[in-house]
């Protein structure tokens, strides 16, 4: 499966500026359009176009199967547990202003920046687990065919 | 009367998306068609939202970075883009979920038609009822 | 232009055809989305529609096969009961409010609270981020637990389990 050397290139090119890309909608997603679902997504896409044209063997080099399981897990984790932290602090469930008592409104901020973290941490873990599980089913036909 | 069809006329093309994708889901035997119908249905669906959003002259709901909010800017209302960001995100994890049974399907049947799928089910279960049949007196 | 992509798919039984124009479909609701002040919206949609749907359902056909068998049944039926349901929703819509009237009731509700409160409540620009983390943060944990369950779906239905389940099958034969 040796894919055109221009196509492998271009990918090197694009993934590290696509997870950058990922990373500003996630941190940034207060000020403007995005968040954890666009990151998410376009964090997971990295990783899927590297698969496409590298090979399934060498994104499990970069980030095993297992490790990818994990994070589907950690992302509702860190959602859940940002509300249990709340309720510890004698707030209500998911109620950001326990963060900081003395300026409810900076607790929000990181309120929304932790649970925006958990949503991308899971929706990434899911998207890359689909697209794993997929690609590595005995494909039925050869490239040629297409 | 011409405000009122202009007005409206989303509405009508929405309709006709929606029915598009629900012809695709019901009249065609493909499973991944049937999927890619039920695609645009929901697709259908949240433009439907989003428009009911929509304020004539209104402007994305993103204040200044600095905060001094103009009260004379109109801003659409945010609360359908909430719901309908949403339900994309769950709308891809649930088409993965129907392509992922697909491919299942596909490996036991070895077809992903549906006429196909029932004809093999149908011999399966008349075969069935006739061994069966016959260890229980000749009637299937 | 959507209504003739979906048309489009509608009558194709190529199916590499119909994922490409579905992807194309999906960017195009984006630009609508954009039209209608969505933003956050129209990201996703081009995110997900275009991108990861794509790639999956490529995927998928690349696992099954590629050319649509043609149906024996007729389409008259489904055709009928389609155009039937149109109708009925049509004909609901007569009573909508004019699109973008500022007095429909969606806009009366809890929509401009949200708008005015967030403002000095939350403090974060972005009010659809707002909202969504903070006002309805239950509904977007309960929604990312659909995610989680889907994505633990799919790895049961077709990940891992078969070689597992592969010994088993040696001992019973």
């Amino acid at each position: 499966m040796r894919h055109h050397l221009i196509l492998r290139v271009i990918v090197k090119l694009l993934v590290s500026t696509m997870i950058l890309y990922a990373l500003y909608v996630q941190f940034h997603g207060d000020y403007s359009p995005g968040g954890g679902f666009q990151a998410g997504v376009i964090m997971a896409v990295a990783f899927i176009i590297y698969g496409i044209v590298f090979g399934l063997r060498k994104v499990h080099a970069v980030l095993p199967p297992w490790l990818v399981h994990k994070l589907v897990a950690l992302g509702v984790l860190v959602y859940g547990g940002t509300g249990v932290v709340n309720m510890l602090q004698g707030y209500e469930f998911l109620n950001y202003g326990s963060l900081t008592p003395h300026h409810p409104e900076h607790g929000q901020h990181w309120g929304i920046l932790a649970v925006e973290a958990g949503v991308g941490i899971t929706v990434t873990g899911v998207m890359i687990a689909i697209y794993y599980a997929f690609a590595a089913r005995p494909p039925r036909m050869s490239d040629e065919e297409w | 009367m011409w405000e009122f069809i202009v007005g409206h006329l989303n509405y009508w093309l929405f309709c006709v998306l929606m029915m598009t994708g629900l012809y695709i889901v019901v009249a065609r035997g493909n499973l991944v068609k049937k999927i890619v119908g039920l695609n645009i249905f929901q697709t259908a669906v949240f433009m439907l939202y989003i428009s009911m959003g929509k304020i004539a002259g209104g402007t994305a709901p993103i204040f200044p970075t600095d905060m001094n909010v103009d009260p004379n800017v109109v801003y659409s209302n945010p609360l359908p883009h909430v719901l309908i960001l949403t339900a994309i995100v769950v709308g891809i994890a649930t088409t993965s979920l129907g392509l992922a049974l697909v491919v299942r399907i596909r490996e036991e049947y070895d077809t992903i038609e549906e006429e196909d799928i029932l004809h093999i089910e149908r011999d399966i279960v008349t075969a069935e009822n006739q061994s069966h049949g016959g260890a229980m007196g000749g009637r299937a | 232009m959507l209504v003739a992509t979906a048309i489009a798919i509608a009558k194709m039984d190529r199916l590499f055809a119909v994922v490409m124009l579905s992807g194309v479909f999906s960017l195009l609701a984006a630009l609508l989305f954009v039209n209608m002040d969505a933003v956050d919206v129209a990201f996703t949609e081009a995110a997900v529609g275009a991108g990861i749907s794509t790639v999956l359902m490529l995927g998928t056909i690349a696992l099954t096969s590629r050319v649509e068998k043609p149906s024996t049944q007729s389409p008259l039926i489904p055709l009928a009961a389609c155009i039937v349901t149109g109708a009925a929703l049509i004909y609901g819509t007569l009573d909508m409010p004019n699109f973008g009237d500022p007095n429909a009731p969606v806009h009366t509700h809890v929509g401009p609270e949200y708008l005015e409160n967030s403002q000095h409540e939350i403090g974060v620009p972005n009010v659809v981020t707002a909202i969504l983390a903070s006002y309805r943060g239950y509904d977007t944990l309960g929604e990312t637990a659909v995610v989680f369950t889907a994505g633990i779906g799919v790895l049961l239905l077709i990940s891992g389990l078969r070689r597992r389940r592969d010994p088993d099958e040696e001992e019973d034969t």
